[in-house]
């Protein structure tokens, strides 16, 4: 066991677990913050999508050890302060969810990609998010939600 | 909830109160129950009033409306209360909604046998099941809040109203709303039962059938939404399982001292077919489960071979054996010696897998006697609603609550309480510790409990003028209903039909995936009906709408479709459209428009059309969700989908060998057009899926003149077909 101090939503938490213990573990099962999911382990599905250092990245294949040197992790509970991030207006505007488990993953790799590309286009944004599964089928509206946001953001900065 | 200031806690006045009533929370009418009559009285009051469980009202005007259903995104926890608030007159925004008590008997809908009542979320019953009940129990709340209202103004009930969460006396124009009416609160002797014909009219309808956004959506996109995945409870242990990839199969631990050596583990606990591990922590137990070094015996499904199996149905299907006869209209044998000329197909399908994207899981707390036991779940419920746990520890089921929890997809697989059993049995092993139970996703696919493989053999006939004149369809499968489901055929018209069911049996575990049989045996009817026209050179829309003259609703769907789907119009170079029919309680047409790349053999499918019949619509945009989710489960499991087993073992093990759809294979868009209707509600959730396949191979038939009847429609399967 060792101790590992992680940045997280612009706070600091310190953990103490066996090295080579998975992020999303650590993340979900030490911290709390479940709001990231656990759906196949191997970085197939996308459901545990966080971003380090602004970067999309699956919690699940990730140690632990390799990101308590100061990266900044930040998690579906730390996209907003009040749930209003405008991906999350959009997603409810859109009514994207239905079971609702892989959305977190949608939200924060849809994110990741606003960042990059504030006015993808259909293609740019199938190719960014096809790591993302959904079994409900909500595919259309997440690019629904995702163009609506795009547009939103445009709209604020003209 | 809050308690109440007396003993009398809410869980007893549930049992007491019994049938439909209404609760109306701890500041409403309980208190004033409470502080006029001992427990015993307050008991015999309400068997005496017939009081409902339905709503909590809060004296700032907050109604909490319980829903009774599972809620795994099919919309549940909005379309069940908003029919409640319709009939209350609530004011929408001022609702929130909570998951009812698992209480069959006050909040079941009405079983599939006379007089029961269920709470299972299976089969698309639950907009269908508890479409009176909720409105019924809606309306007996208004009908309390009216009757409190004459009693404090001295009026009577037929000068008052409601609209918004007021009530108003129409002669005044005095008004009080809800939340103001809460101290002064009073049952009546007693309330009526509101038949159909003293409740609203559908024209009167303010929020069913609206533009309503869904209640659960705002914790969905923030994080907060809570699976049981999510519980975390202090002294909680983690429980994982090894089950094997053979099912049937049991187990030999070789290296339990190995095991009970690594770090965290607290225990080893077989369970027949598996061992289970507890440990401090998941990533702990997850560990000592790689440890395990297991020997497994031998199984039924030591000798079954998915590939392989398609020969021996085939012999079934041609061997003299008579199986079970699910129909039998009119005389098939002599219609096909009378026939001028007879069709014959096989259509086969694979395994597949429900990959509801939240791997099974379960939290349970027993208590150190194990006397009681706390259950947090994600279940589609049950015939049994503790879901096993009580036979599991010998306890009455009165001692076992469970906290249902948002089900992160169901698709049938969460219908089986296998996973909750197995939780409980560790959980009574670690007692009073919490246990989280959680499958991996490569338990969750291995162990998983698959819609059947089947063969599916149609013979159909015509005579001199081109009618179809039989219909015989053969199911040979294992599962039963599993793989017999969707054959009915009533709403084509054709005179002979024949429906047999030969059983096979492989030790394969089993289970309803959303719309069950209807995949398999609507693939098989909807392309045999294809292949006919086709033949004799009809317009596949044409052929159907002639067999469904006497089905004006299912005829009405295809009507639709033809014309959402601009059927005459010639599509682009390079794509065909399929159409096809379902029937799964409400009624559907699609089409779909695909291209198919001759080269790789990829099918794409650019768009969908559905128009589809389903009765009074309750919530219109999350019917087009159902619909849009449904068309992609369909085109994922035509498409990719398919668990193969060699020698009883299961191949596929995560999504990287299993693959399901991902955002780059989608269509353009699904586009639905629903039927407005009166009649009553039928469910939605299953009727999208079945039309995929036969859609998808109906196009390619259209394409390239080639037939696909064999599912998933692989590159590999696709290049066959293209070089037949």
């Amino acid at each position: 066991m060792a101790n590992y101090t992680l940045q997280i939503n612009e706070s600091t938490y310190e953990v103490n677990v066996e090295k080579g213990t998975s992020l999303l573990w650590v993340i979900r099962e030490h911290l709390g913050l479940t709001g990231t999911k656990y759906g196949c382990g191997i970085a197939q599905c996308g459901a545990c999508t966080i971003h380090v250092d602004n970067e999309p990245m699956r919690a699940c294949v990730l140690q632990v050890e390799d990101f308590s040197s100061g990266q900044k992790i930040k998690t579906i509970e730390g996209l907003s302060e009040n749930g209003d991030h405008p991906l999350q207006k959009a997603w409810i505007e859109a009514q994207a969810p239905q079971c609702g488990y892989c959305q977190s993953g949608q939200i924060m790799q849809a994110a990741a990609l606003l960042e990059e590309n504030p006015n993808p286009s259909r293609a740019e944004i199938k190719a960014k998010m096809n790591g993302i599964l959904c079994r409900c089928g909500t595919y259309l509206r997440v690019i629904k939600a995702i163009e609506i946001a795009a547009s939103t953001q445009s709209n604020t900065k003209d | 909830m809050r308690e109440s200031k007396s003993s009398f806690s809410r869980r007893d006045f549930l049992k007491s109160s019994g049938g439909v009533a209404l609760f109306v929370g701890v500041s409403g009418i309980l208190p004033q129950l409470i502080s006029c009559a001992s427990p015993e009285k307050i008991k015999a009051i309400l068997e005496k009033h017939s009081v409902t469980a339905w709503v909590k009202l809060d004296e700032n005007g907050t109604i909490t409306i319980f829903n009774p259903a599972s809620e795994m995104g099919q919309g549940s926890m909005t379309s069940l209360p908003l029919l409640f608030a319709e009939e209350m007159d609530a004011d929408w925004e001022k609702v929130t909604t909570e998951f009812s008590p698992q209480e069959t008997e006050i909040y079941g809908s009405p079983g599939w046998s006379p007089d029961t009542k269920l709470m299972f979320t299976v089969g698309s019953r639950t907009t269908n099941s508890y479409y009176m009940t909720m409105r019924q129990a809606g309306a007996q709340a208004r009908h309390v809040l009216l009757y409190s209202v004459s009693k404090k103004w001295n009026v009577p009930i037929s000068e008052l109203s409601t609209s918004k969460s007021t009530v108003i006396h129409n002669k005044s124009g005095k008004q009080i709303n809800y939340g103001e009416l809460v101290p002064f609160l009073e049952m009546p002797e007693s309330i009526p039962d509101f038949s159909a014909v003293q409740l609203k009219k559908t024209s009167n309808f303010h929020l069913v059938g609206k533009k309503i956004e869904r209640k659960d959506i705002p914790e969905k996109v923030n994080g907060t939404a809570k699976f049981s995945i999510d519980i975390r409870l202090p002294e909680m242990v983690y429980g994982v399982i090894e089950r094997g990839n053979l099912h049937g199969s049991n187990p030999s631990l070789l290296n339990e001292s190995e095991v009970m050596a690594s770090p965290g583990v607290l225990k080893i606990i077989p369970i027949g077919y598996g061992i289970g591990i507890v440990a401090k922590t998941l990533e702990d137990a997850l560990v000592a489960k790689k440890l395990l070094s297991i020997e497994w015996n031998e199984s039924i499904a030591s000798s079954h071979n998915s590939q392989e199996i398609y020969t021996t149905y085939e012999k079934m299907a041609s061997g003299n054996q008579s199986g079970k006869v699910l129909e039998e209209k009119g005389n098939v044998k002599q219609a096909q010696n009378l026939a001028t000329k007879t069709y014959r197909a096989d259509y086969k399908n694979e395994y597949i897998y429900h990959a509801q994207m939240e791997p099974l899981n379960a939290v349970i707390k027993v208590s150190k006697d194990i006397s009681e036991a706390e259950v947090w779940v994600g279940s589609q419920q049950g015939f049994d609603t503790k879901l096993g746990v009580p036979a599991i520890l010998g306890i009455d089921p009165s001692k076992v609550t469970i906290y249902l929890q948002y089900v992160g997809g169901g698709f049938g697989r969460r219908s089986m309480n296998d996973f909750v059993e197995e939780c409980a049995i560790l959980a009574k092993e670690m007692a009073p510790a919490p246990v989280k139970l959680i499958w991996t996703r490569e338990d969750d696919l291995t162990y998983g409990a698959y819609r059947p493989l089947s063969l599916q053999r149609i013979e159909a006939s015509t005579d001199q003028k081109g009618n179809l004149s039989s219909f015989s369809h053969l199911v040979v499968g294992d599962g039963g209903n599993l793989v017999a489901s969707g054959t009915n055929n009533s709403h084509y018209d054709i005179p002979n039909q024949f429906v047999e069911w030969r059983e096979a049996s492989n030790g394969i575990r089993l289970k309803h995936w959303r719309s069950v049989g209807h995949g398999p045996n609507k693939f098989a009817i909807e392309c045999m009906l294809d292949e006919i026209a086709f033949d004799q050179g009809k317009d596949p829309i044409q052929f159907r709408k002639t067999l469904m003259a006497n089905s004006p609703r299912a005829l009405a769907t295809l009507e639709k479709v033809e014309k959402l789907s601009n059927w005459s119009t010639p599509p682009e170079s390079g794509r065909a459209k399929g159409v096809a029919f379902v029937e799964h309680g409400s009624l559907g047409s699609g089409v779909c428009e695909i291209s198919l790349d001759r080269e790789s053999g990829k099918i794409s499918v650019h768009n969908f059309w559905i128009a589809l019949d389903a009765g009074v619509i309750v919530h219109p945009d999350n019917v087009k969700a159902q619909m849009e989710g449904g068309i992609m489960m369909g085109i994922s499991s035509a498409l990719k989908e398919q668990i193969t087993i060699m020698d009883g073992k299961v191949q596929q093990s995560n999504f990287h060998d299993y693959q399901i759809l991902r955002m780059e294979d989608i269509p353009d868009q699904i586009e639905t057009e629903l039927i407005a209707s009166e009649e009553h509600p039928e469910g939605v959730g299953e009727t999208a899926t079945p039309m995929v396949a036969c859609a998808i191979a109906n196009a390619f038939l259209a394409l390239t003149g080639k037939k696909l009847r064999h599912l998933p429609f692989t590159s590999e399967r696709v290049l066959e077909a293209l070089n037949s």
